[in-house]
């Protein structure tokens, strides 16, 4: 049992080596990839762009469901014009960030992990490095940054469309004062708060976007290996989101 | 997986590289590109031994090379014509216009100039080989190299690619590495032919020298013969026995 666990230990530290090395090549890659604007717009395009629906949608979905129990709870105290603040303050700090990653690990993550798996699969990034040209630069990096750069914006789309869906419950349903509920959210939010939305969802991107390249870079060439890279990216990403969100939440308390 | 394995590929030369599956072909094209490393011995590509090459160097080396993988490995995001263009527009700052045509008079070449702009994924299985090849030879390669090239296809995308094999080494006066284990196609185009076998070369030649070789091995591959040297069967307990053991804990 001991010695088990650890065996576990040692291939978990090994694993965990094994992608900060991957982070440090994608970062020594990074300057000469930034040249080439035209690969990274598009993967900001596929990472970003394309996952706007399913953001948007759960965006108003969450926010339409806050607004509904934040109305109930606050009519308790009599205090339903704090509605604003609290879906705003909650969004913009937590939800925004947080289920906007575990949607990007879902749609873009898994999109990312089972392409370069398939490209690993049928030679293509063999034919790459056999043309002279460094795959990680040319594939992965992009990819990346493309990752990193979407999460920010799609957390704040994330977030303005879930303040929409708990205003749409709570003042245009529910029928608290609409002044109220746009005053006390501007008096309520700070700068700090959005900061800590704009941090955590860029960490949540560096993230999501690292462990999406890594699984599909280091995929098993085989049908069964890009399912699992496809499976592990969702899975790993999902637990590091929760624990980074609660090391950011404490580091900014 | 290789003991005592000594080759010397001639330059200009169409050279041929056989032998019974599982008899390393592939990973002896993986370590003459730099794509693995050998645990031992040495191996010399242009000069440049490929145990002690720098990364840098590698990539230098590489330009000189083109190789065609099994399965054509195309982009499946670009299209053929992009596909053929991209190592021109990753390693040369070429107007557009040049490219064009560099990419059409390859295409030409392979017979597919009408296919520019259809899509991997549209493309046949000869189809397919036909644009990686002309992709690799976009950059005008010294060496040339084909991992099993006739796989999967029809008879007549075999002897295009055959012929062309042929055609681009004599035009263009390059070295070509071809792995192969149809041994009438590629004896028909072939200079010279190597035979491994369990990890060594058992027999090399012209086709013609290789097709009078007493040897048993060779016969057996040439002859495509069950008998012989290389067993058909993996190593396995005894038929009968296993039949009957199996049947007795039913």
């Amino acid at each position: 049992m001991a010695r088990e666990l650890w065996d576990s230990l040692i291939e978990t530290l090994e694993g965990l080596g094994s992608v900060v090395r991957f982070l440090v090549r994608l970062i020594v890659a990074t300057p000469r990839a930034l040249t080439r604007y035209d690969l990274i717009s598009q993967q900001i395009f596929n990472s970003g762009a394309l996952s706007l629906v399913i953001i948007m949608l759960s965006g108003l979905f969450v926010g339409m469901v806050l607004g509904l129990q934040g109305f109930q709870l606050l009519q308790r105290f009599g205090s339903e014009e704090a509605l604003g603040t609290a879906a705003a303050i909650g969004l913009v700090k937590e939800l925004g960030p947080v289920v906007t990653a575990l949607l990007f690990a879902g749609r873009a993550g898994t999109a990312l992990a089972s392409e370069l798996g398939l490209m690993r699969a049928t030679d293509q990034l063999s034919a790459i490095e056999m043309m002279a040209v460094d795959p990680i630069q040319r594939v992965v990096v992009p990819r990346f940054l493309g990752g990193v750069i979407a999460m920010p914006l799609l957390a704040a789309i994330f977030s303005v469309i879930g303040i929409y869906g708990a205003q749409l419950i709570g003042v245009q349903i529910m029928g608290v004062d609409s002044g109220s509920f746009w005053s006390q959210m501007r008096a309520a939010v700070s700068l700090s708060d959005i900061n800590e939305g704009i941090v955590k969802s860029l960490i949540f991107g560096v993230a999501c976007s690292l462990i999406a390249v890594y699984e599909g870079y280091n995929a098993t060439p085989t049908a069964e290996g890009v399912g699992r890279a496809t499976t592990r990216t969702v899975v790993t990403s999902a637990v590091v989101i929760l624990f980074l969100d609660y090391l950011i939440t404490a580091a900014f308390l | 997986m290789f003991t005592g394995l000594d080759m010397q590929i001639q330059r200009g030369q169409v050279t041929a590289v056989m032998g019974p599956s599982g008899t390393g072909k592939t990973t002896l094209l993986r370590l003459i590109t730099g794509q693995i490393s050998a645990s031992g011995g040495s191996i010399e590509v242009a000069g440049e031994n490929m145990r002690e090459v720098s990364r840098q160097d590698l990539y230098i080396l590489r330009r000189r090379m083109g190789m065609l993988f099994q399965n054509g490995a195309l982009l499946t995001d670009l299209s053929v014509f992009e596909n053929v263009a991209f190592p021109l527009r990753e390693h040369t700052d070429l107007p557009e216009r040049l490219i064009r045509q560099l990419v059409l008079t390859k295409l030409q070449a392979v017979g597919l100039r009408g296919a520019a702009d259809l899509m991997p994924a549209e493309l046949s299985g000869g189809m397919n080989r036909r644009v990686a090849l002309a992709r690799a030879i976009v950059m005008d390669p010294e060496i040339l190299i084909y991992d099993e090239p006739f796989v999967g296809l029809d008879p007549i995308s075999l002897g295009v690619i055959l012929r062309l094999i042929r055609r681009l080494n004599d035009a263009l006066g390059i070295t070509s590495i071809v792995v192969s284990h149809d041994v009438q196609e590629i004896a028909s185009v072939a200079d010279q032919v190597f035979l491994l076998s369990g990890g060594k070369v058992v027999a090399q030649g012209t086709p013609a020298d290789l097709k009078r070789n007493p040897s048993e091995i060779v016969k057996q591959f040439v002859g495509g013969l069950a008998d012989g040297p290389v067993a058909f069967h993996f190593p396995a307990p005894n038929y009968f026995e296993e039949l009957l053991s199996r049947s007795e804990d039913l």
